[in-house]
């Protein structure tokens, strides 16, 4: 069953154009890569996916439904949820909080009802406080569930970004650059937990990475992207071993 | 699970001590109250006080917790204080019942700066930081100079305004002029006590502390540390800053009330509802620390109550006031004050575990 499905994207910032005819199809439960050289335009993929931008040409559809054009908390409700390039955690809140608030939508009671201390607010908090909990402990993250978030070691806050998204029950997973920053320890403990994600949870996950090792270890298809333009696109393993992949990448 | 049980009642327990404190002071003061210790200058501060606390916790809810610099807190104080007045003035023949007239003034007062608070809300949270700052310390000040040309009076035909004098209202014989221009508002009963006061600062307590440890507060909150993150998650942006802003002016506007009727003439004047009033608010937010609600009631009573403490001082008064304005500055936001604050606690810490 094919979960994402975009046609002829493209979105022009005055006269660049950033991303031209892109095209993706994603099926249900598949962990797909989009790689590409630095300034290819893989988070401005992102970004058009999630409605942070509004596309010029194209359209997208997830699970039969048209999300083009509508706006990031429209598509969040329809099914994708993200983390980000540069980790933005509520960082002042605590590690329970930051999932809490991605558990908002799904477990809702009045602003009055909040204030008030109506019995429906005890209720609803103890279900959103079990529900985060079994997230936090599914990413290890459980013993720090009372840490402020800009306390935690980096990997771990990459964890809670992700533990985050995944709080508001999206259909589509996109993350943007997950290894950026870890070390070669820290990155095979994160295939592992993404691979975990998507059995456990039978997610369809997106990624955009630069760490091949990462990418040809955990993604099953592969797109690359070159100057806002598909260049390849296929079977990890073939995409990889393209010539034109190989010249991008390392130059001839 | 043990975790969250300790947290969630770590917050109740703070929230009991931020409660208890004040009925402690209340309690403390009405003692003195009894015993005849206290000047009827400090007598007279007392409904004040309880307005500038209501004012700080209220404020603290914009810059603290939504994360947005607002300076015309005191236009939505204005707003309070006139329309509470309006009423109390309208309705002081046909409700005597002093109870009941003043809670309802009470709710007309915190509804319509709420009314104000969304109005003016709704296209001024498109700005950020000093953007907003500067637009908001504007809508204070228009607010303060409209109230300024308007005049309203009844008889029996029913209710006339004007903006160029009571001349121009065309009254029949025995008509009441209630809003007099710059003279404002004269002749409001003085409903205001102590104890309401009081009262109204433990309901805005509970209102606060309560919004704050909820779904709404966290999403607020969500929104002040990364809006793109928030939105990415589903939060809806525009929604919880206005109902942070509209909150925390209708609670401006309960301290309003609380203003208006504790003197018999009400005028918008700069010292009252200017932004010298917005910027004496922000300095206890501030000085009470950005997003800690006790810290804003510790620092509202004790800057309010200094310049009569340090009144013997004479000339030095300002110079000191000055001094420990800025020595508290340093002590809580500077790396080196944060130091000895640590340092403090752990000798208290210490000595605690030593005891036991």
């Amino acid at each position: 069953m094919v979960l994402l499905e975009v046609k002829n994207l493209g979105i022009s910032f005055g006269g660049l154009r950033a991303v031209d005819d892109f095209n993706l199809t994603i099926e249900q439960g598949e962990l797909y890569g989009l790689i590409g050289p630095n300034g290819a335009g893989k988070t401005t993929i992102f970004n058009l996916l999630t409605g942070v931008y509004k596309p010029t040409d194209g359209y997208i559809m997830l699970d039969g439904e048209n999300i083009t054009g509508k706006k990031t908390i429209e598509i969040n409700r329809h099914g994708i949820a993200r983390t980000f390039q540069n980790i933005r955690l509520f960082s002042e809140l605590s590690v329970l909080d930051n999932v809490k608030v991605g558990l908002h939508n799904h477990h809702p009671y009045s602003t009055l009802t909040g204030i008030l201390r109506l019995p429906k607010y005890y209720k609803v908090e103890k279900e959103m406080n079990e529900r985060a909990m079994e997230l936090l402990k599914v990413f290890g993250l459980d013993q720090e569930a009372d840490y402020k978030a800009s306390n935690l070691p980096y990997g771990q806050q990459r964890k809670l970004e992700i533990a985050r998204a995944l709080a508001t029950d999206p259909k589509l997973l996109l993350l943007d650059e997950p290894a950026a920053g870890m070390n070669p320890h820290e990155t095979q403990e994160l295939m592992k937990t993404i691979r975990f994600v998507r059995d456990e949870f039978h997610m369809t996950i997106l990624l955009i990475e630069h760490d091949m090792k990462l990418v040809s270890g955990i993604c099953e298809r592969l797109t690359v992207l070159n100057f806002g333009q598909i260049l390849a696109e296929g079977e990890t393993a073939a995409v990889l071993n393209d010539p034109k992949v190989i010249a991008a990448y390392l130059g001839e | 699970m043990k975790t969250k049980t300790r947290s969630l009642s770590k917050t109740t327990r703070s929230n009991l001590i931020t409660y208890g404190m004040v009925v402690a002071a209340y309690i403390i003061v009405e003692i003195f109250l009894r015993a005849g210790m206290v000047s009827s200058l400090l007598e007279g501060l007392l409904v004040p006080l309880c307005m500038y606390v209501i004012l700080a916790v209220s404020l603290n809810l914009t810059v603290g917790i939504s994360g947005e610099l607002s300076l015309g807190h005191a236009g939505f104080m204005c707003v309070g204080a006139f329309a509470s007045a309006f009423f109390s003035r309208c309705m002081e023949t046909a409700i005597p019942a002093a109870g009941i007239r003043f809670t309802l003034a009470i709710l007309i007062g915190t509804v319509c700066a709420a009314l104000f608070g969304i109005l003016i809300g709704i296209p001024v949270l498109r700005l950020k930081g000093d953007y907003l700052a500067i637009v908001t310390l504007a809508f204070g000040e228009i607010i303060k100079n409209v109230v300024n040309v308007v005049y309203l009076g009844r008889d029996s035909r029913g209710f006339h305004v004007s903006t160029k004098d009571s001349i121009s209202l065309g009254l029949e014989q025995g008509g009441d002029v209630i809003i007099k221009g710059p003279q404002g508002i004269t002749g409001t009963p003085k409903d205001s006590t102590f104890l309401i006061g009081v009262i109204l600062i433990l309901v805005t307590l509970f209102i606060v502390l309560n919004l704050i440890n909820s779904r709404t507060g966290r999403a607020v909150m969500a929104i002040r540390d990364n809006r793109i993150a928030a939105e990415s998650v589903g939060i809806n942006v525009t929604k919880y800053k206005l109902l942070a802003f509209s909150v925390s002016a209708a609670l401006a506007g309960t301290a309003g009330v609380l203003y208006a009727h504790n003197l018999s003439t009400l005028q918008a004047q700069p010292k009252n509802f200017g932004y010298n009033m917005s910027i004496t608010i922000l300095v206890f937010v501030v000085l009470g620390g950005i997003g800690n609600i006790r810290g804003s009631v510790i620092a509202a009573v004790v800057l309010t109550l200094l310049p009569e403490l340090l009144r013997s001082l004479n000339d030095y008064r300002m110079l000191i006031y000055a001094v420990i304005l800025i020595a508290t500055m340093i002590f809580t936001s500077s790396p080196g004050g944060q130091a000895i604050q640590e340092r403090i606690k752990l000798f208290f810490k210490h000595r605690k575990t030593k005891e036991a």
